[in-house]
């Protein structure tokens, strides 16, 4: 789907300082080196299988199915892996190349802390020092994830310019990239920033639709009619697209978090509000003001408050491949509360937009349909927040 | 002939960098022709953007100012086309690349020749991306200034050739902001930069003594000051020009007379 420069489209490129461009292409090099390398591969799927605990399952939600009365609900368990999301899956791919190349270093941002946490635990693994950056009202939105991080041996740079959230860590990470790249590795965490982040991320991600696809054959002997998943930066998106693309009877639909609403200023929905840009590296679909100041958006959930959205997203919306569907908030907390009682599932707030989604859509479907839904993370952490949401006095 | 070119004609030039807005665009313009009387060669005034990622905290923090204060690039554009009733030397904007591209690239660089803008500077379109904008750069005869970073390596020679202008040469990896030692061997890249173009080498990044000015003149055509005078915006306000003023003598004296 990509060209040489690294565009889908009319989105992608390398819009980066030029201290950055040598790293780039010597980081798509090395990329392009190892992705045919069988040793390389060996050793990264035995990481995926042995440490990760891949392959995730592929879960048949018959209550939720029986309850919905429609099409027929598989859950994509990605919450299952180490760490507690699909982050893991790019992040040991990731630093496993960045260790080929001689990198000691590794360097992430992190919203909800997921990206962080995976980040913190490959550098351990791998005896890298790590440093990830995180906007500060995220640390305070998600505590126990910079406790986690630091217990892995991490540190952690709370961001305080802008709004203290994912695209203040993205933006500080970048900075931190330009004062020391010969040791450092940016294990950038979604399918965004310059040429080649976004095909290595999908690439490392795109396990999640391969397995879905074998799963399903295995399950049910065809594909699903309809695969929906969460969409921030768009990484756990993309990986459970990817190798649906092809398969035009396939239905994509990525979740966008739209905060208090749409029609609000406390959103994230960037297809839904957003126009094109540039920015963090890329060409893409942004929120912004008419002068092109990047919008202070917003989201209950830490990991889709982000302003921006991938360039193959930006593509595959253009060319109508792809939907895209915003979810309120409150639409995302009461399918977090549903999947909970429902299936004995706590889901990721981020997961929960794509289960919100999933209950509108199911309804609406003949039984004999299917619909694939990914789980992309677990929900321990926002707990205490949602509870909060509702009015408890709980904090960690 | 570039008009950039005449603001090194007089010595080694100083290049002083002024966020508009910061904390308003009355103090700006103050601060631009205090810089100019006291012997700013060239003008880099910066279009704050909400999210500069190749600033470090000072510049960040003019951005922030600027924003808050609540300038628009229409404002802007206003601004310098009265400024250059009576400003005379050669202006640049910097500003990121989204600036530019969201009022519409077009307008926006036609605007610039319009009001006299001499260059543009954005530190996140590199060389692979420059097509983005350049065509309209070119036909509107406004030059779009080509960064060189300590780790350009052998791509020194590529953006060399077909840079205009000036070329803004990258004292030091990371961020904008003063530093108290630039350790990049400068001296090779501008070398090499001058074996494949004929336009000056400015350094910037991390200057904010007349000691450090002189050691950069001395490699080069002349020297950018942005966080230096910013941090006497954010220090003094709308009271900043008159220590504007005072700075930018003493470090164009300091680089005045090197050959």
């Amino acid at each position: 789907m990509t060209n040489p420069n690294g565009r889908f489209g009319i989105h992608g490129g390398q819009y980066i300082p030029e201290t950055l461009m040598n790293a780039v292409i010597e980081l798509e090099e090395a990329y392009n080196h190892y992705k045919k390398d069988p040793a390389f591969n060996a050793e990264l799927t035995e990481l995926l299988n042995e440490y990760a605990g891949r392959p995730s399952r592929l879960y048949y939600a018959e209550k939720m199915t029986k309850d919905l009365g429609g099409a027929r609900i598989y859950l994509k368990r990605e919450d299952l892996n180490h760490t507690g999301s699909h982050k893991i899956n790019n992040v040991l791919g990731q630093a496993l190349l960045a260790k080929k190349m001689g990198k000691t270093r590794l360097i992430a941002e992190t919203g909800a802390g997921q990206h962080g946490v995976a980040t913190a635990t490959a550098a351990a693994l791998m005896d890298m020092e790590c440093v990830v950056f995180m906007g500060e009202e995220d640390t305070v939105r998600q505590a126990l994830n910079v406790y986690r991080m630091r217990l892995l041996g991490a540190e952690v740079v709370p961001v305080k310019t802008g709004t203290g959230t994912l695209k203040d860590a993205v933006s500080e990470a970048m900075r931190e990239w330009t004062s020391r790249i010969s040791d450092t590795h940016y294990c950038l965490g979604s399918v965004m920033g310059p040429h080649p982040f976004p095909v290595i991320v999908r690439d490392f991600q795109a396990v999640i639709s391969r397995e879905i696809k074998d799963q399903l054959q295995h399950k049910e002997g065809r594909l699903p009619d309809a695969v929906i998943a969460c969409v921030g930066g768009g990484s756990n998106a993309i990986g459970s697209f990817y190798h649906f693309i092809e398969e035009k009877g396939v239905r994509l639909i990525g979740c966008e978090a739209a905060g208090r609403g749409v029609d609000t200023f406390e959103t994230a929905a960037t297809i839904a509000t957003g126009r094109l840009g540039i920015f963090h590296g890329m060409k893409s679909y942004f929120c912004q003001d008419k002068y092109g100041q990047i919008a202070p958006v917003y989201s209950i959930s830490a990991g889709l408050d982000y302003p921006g959205i991938g360039p193959e997203h930006a593509h595959l919306h253009d060319i109508g491949r792809a939907e895209y569907v915003p979810i309120t908030d409150e639409e995302a907390v009461s399918a977090f509360e549903y999947l909970a009682r429902t299936e004995g599932i706590i889901a990721a707030i981020e997961s929960s937009h794509a289960i919100a989604h999933a209950r509108k859509l199911a309804p609406t479907m003949d039984k004999d349909k299917i619909i694939v839904i990914t789980i992309s993370g677990r929900g321990d952490k926002d707990c205490a927040a949602i509870a909060r949401y509702r009015g408890e006095d709980l904090y960690e | 002939m570039s008009n950039i070119r005449k603001a090194f004609e007089n010595g080694k030039a100083f290049i002083a960098f002024i966020t508009c807005g910061d904390p308003d665009l009355e103090t700006t313009g103050a601060a631009v022709r205090a810089a100019v009387e006291n012997g700013a060669d060239l003008i880099e005034l910066g279009i704050p953007f909400s999210d500069p990622t190749a600033e470090g905290p000072v510049i960040q923090g003019a951005n922030l100012r600027a924003l808050q204060g609540g300038v628009t690039t229409d404002q802007i554009f206003a601004f310098v086309k009265e400024l250059r009733r009576d400003v005379k030397v050669p202006m640049v904007f910097m500003t990121y690349g989204n600036v530019v591209f969201s009022y519409g690239a077009e307008k926006f660089i036609f605007a610039c020749r319009e009001i006299g803008i001499d260059g543009l500077i954005l530190p996140d379109l590199p060389y692979e991306e420059k097509e983005e904008f350049q065509p309209l750069c070119t036909q509107y005869g406004v030059d779009l200034i080509s960064l060189i970073a300590p780790t350009s390596a052998d791509r020194i020679a590529m953006i060399a050739k077909e840079a205009e202008g000036f070329l803004y040469i990258v004292s030091s990896l990371g961020v904008t902001g003063t530093r108290s030692e630039i350790k990049t061997d400068l001296t090779s890249i501008i070398d090499v930069a001058r074996q494949h173009t004929d336009i000056p080498c400015a350094v910037g990044f991390g200057i904010s003594t007349p000691g450090q000015a002189r050691k950069m003149a001395y490699l080069s055509d002349g020297v950018i000051v942005g966080s230096a005078i910013i941090k006497l915006l954010a220090q003094y306000g709308k009271d900043a020009p008159s220590h504007i003023g005072a700075y930018v003598k003493s470090m164009k004296n300091a680089i005045r007379s090197i050959e």
